[in-house]
């Protein structure tokens, strides 16, 4: 029994790493209906940019505001050039306008940077730390831990703010927003600029966990089924579905593994989001029909 | 001396269009429209489907940019406005088709029309931190005499899109009337309402314009409320305007009895 709860705790934690990624995306879809597929190569880029700085002797804290302000200077650009010129335009095309915004990205990353793979050291250890008898992974603990701080963060501008209010009205009707004083463009250049910096958290705790390389932008992948198990617009959901799929893949590894053969952490999130969209196509979260794409 | 060459400001208009021309890829909406709205008073825009009326108010809030001509709003003229612009100046409007933020509730939707007057900042209001707390409170003050003022109070938790049409349209009307207009687009507040809800509607905007003192411009198809409510009718046909005046003038005026009100039988 202890086992079972250590192997569902782990996976709960590694779980929350997914979840991280899924917020990026949620925040976009939830501003501007579209799917960002760029949201990897953001994650790539922000933690290339901030391993290269932080390996060439600028220190910590310096490095993270210097690659924040990278992730802003993106959301300028990415608002002037691509959402801008694409406004009114369908979700495909926006779709269409990100897939390419994200070799962009990681052309961008590569150029700048190199294609060596880096180390990232968080000072964290991954000592595992015993909890009322079960073992625990010192660094899941933290990622968890700081993914709370961040939706808690996250949640105070969404839910109190006018920044908050307008996001919610640009997402619900973006003619009437326009009508009652929002300036659209000053919603998406704020919503991509959090995306960049959600995705800036994300990319240091996965880099840390795998090191910093272009695989990095492939851990989109594992946020779709949690999009998909969530739902697209609730953060919530990206927790959730987060945790879902964390802890199923690690149960399902362990206990279903030994009798349908090994390996089955890399497929099995994929078809559970499969069989949710059968039954709940919208998500456990989420608010309407999703655009698939 | 300046005095004596110009009228004092109250006797300027409040909203002045000159010459504007609008056109889509070649297609002329409005051609060459000029007349002016008087600070207080409540001005309506008639004429056939696509006579160009609701255009005219998308160029005055700037969703629309016109290829020719000036606005003036306030003594202040240029050639074109942004909405964001308008809204800061103290213009709201509502649409046709209703521009709800049907997934919020009406106390939100409402509260969205006072966005533009809050000035904490987005940490102080995070953490409810220095001027944010007293400010929400304000804020929320005033959303809730709007909401009284046209009696949708029973409503203000509920989500809009569950609201009947009716109801959402005064909820519209709650959220332009928040952000304490100068002027006030109203792009046919009566559409699909029936006689009972026209005339509740009129007197909300009747009570608008005489407690608040606000300018109104109104888009409306039914005679019978525009010349009981107005004190000024411009009417267009095809884009061009045909007649400007009082509704007594207006309704005495042949071309607009031959294009719009249909020859005396």
């Amino acid at each position: 029994m202890e086992f079972f709860f250590e192997v569902l705790i782990g996976g709960l934690l590694a779980g929350v790493m997914y979840s991280l990624v899924a917020i990026g995306f949620v925040l976009i879809y939830k501003a501007s209906g579209v799917f960002n597929f760029a949201q990897g190569s953001m994650v790539l880029f922000s933690a290339l940019t901030f391993v290269s700085l932080h390996e060439r002797g600028v220190p910590f804290w310096l490095a993270f505001a210097v690659t924040l302000a990278a992730m802003v200077v993106i959301a300028l650009l990415v608002e002037r050039f691509v959402l801008r010129p694409l406004v009114n335009r369908s979700p495909i095309t926006l779709f269409m306008a990100t897939l390419g915004l994200s070799y962009m990205i990681e052309g961008a990353a590569q150029a700048l940077w190199g294609a060596q793979v880096h180390g990232l050291e968080l000072g964290v250890s991954d000592e595992p730390l015993a909890l009322g008898g079960v073992l625990l992974s010192q660094f899941d603990l933290f990622a968890a831990g700081t993914a709370a701080v961040l939706v808690t963060a996250l949640s105070l501008l969404f839910s109190k703010t006018r920044i908050g209010l307008s996001l919610r009205a640009v997402a619900d009707d973006p003619l009437a927003a326009l009508a009652v004083g929002i300036r659209l463009q000053r919603i998406w250049v704020v919503v991509w600029a959090v995306a960049g910096f959600v995705g800036l958290v994300a990319g240091l705790l996965w880099g840390a966990r795998v090191g910093v390389q272009f695989s990095l932008s492939l851990v989109v992948l594992k946020a779709l089924p949690v999009l998909i198990i969530g739902g697209f617009s609730s953060i919530g959901g990206a927790i959730v579905g987060g945790l879902i799929i964390g802890a199923s893949e690690k149960l399902a590894e362990i206990y279903l593994g030994p009798v349908i053969g090994g390996g089955l952490e890399n497929w099995f999130p994929y078809v559970l989001a499969l069989l949710f969209l059968l039954v709940r196509p919208a998500g456990l979260f989420g608010e309407r029909a999703i655009e698939r794409v | 001396m300046s005095e004596a060459i110009f009228p004092p400001a109250s006797a300027l208009p409040l909203l002045t269009l000159e010459h504007i021309s609008l056109s889509f890829k070649g297609v002329k909406a409005v051609t060459d429209i000029s007349f002016a709205v008087a600070r207080g008073e409540i001005c309506a825009l008639i004429g056939p489907n696509g006579a160009g009326k609701s255009s005219l108010l998308n160029v005055i809030n700037g969703v629309y940019q016109a290829q020719e001509g000036w606005i003036s709003f306030e003594g202040e003229t240029r050639s074109r406005m942004r909405p964001h612009d308008a809204a800061v100046r103290g213009i709201a409007r509502t649409f046709q088709n209703l521009a709800l933020f049907k997934g919020m509730s009406v106390l939100d939707n409402v509260l969205t029309g006072r966005n533009l007057k809050r000035r904490s900042s987005w940490l102080e209001q995070a953490l409810r931190m220095g001027r944010a707390a007293p400010e929400d409170d304000r804020q929320r003050e005033a959303a809730e005499r709007v909401i009284e003022f046209l009696r949708i109070q029973p409503w203000r938790n509920a989500l809009v899109g569950k609201l009947p049409y009716g109801l959402q349209k005064r909820v519209e009307l709650a959220r332009a009337l928040a952000s304490e207009p100068k002027l006030l687009l109203l792009d046919e507040p009566m559409a699909g309402m029936n006689t009972e809800e026209k005339q509740e509607m009129s007197r909300f905007i009747l009570d608008i314009n005489r407690e608040f003192g606000t300018t109104v411009v109104l888009i409306e198809h039914d005679i019978g409320v525009v010349m009981g409510l107005s004190h000024h009718v411009v009417v267009l046909d095809y884009g061009r305007k045909i007649g400007d005046g009082t509704p007594q003038a207006v309704r005495a005026n042949p071309e607009v009895i031959a294009a719009y009100l249909g020859a005396r039988h």
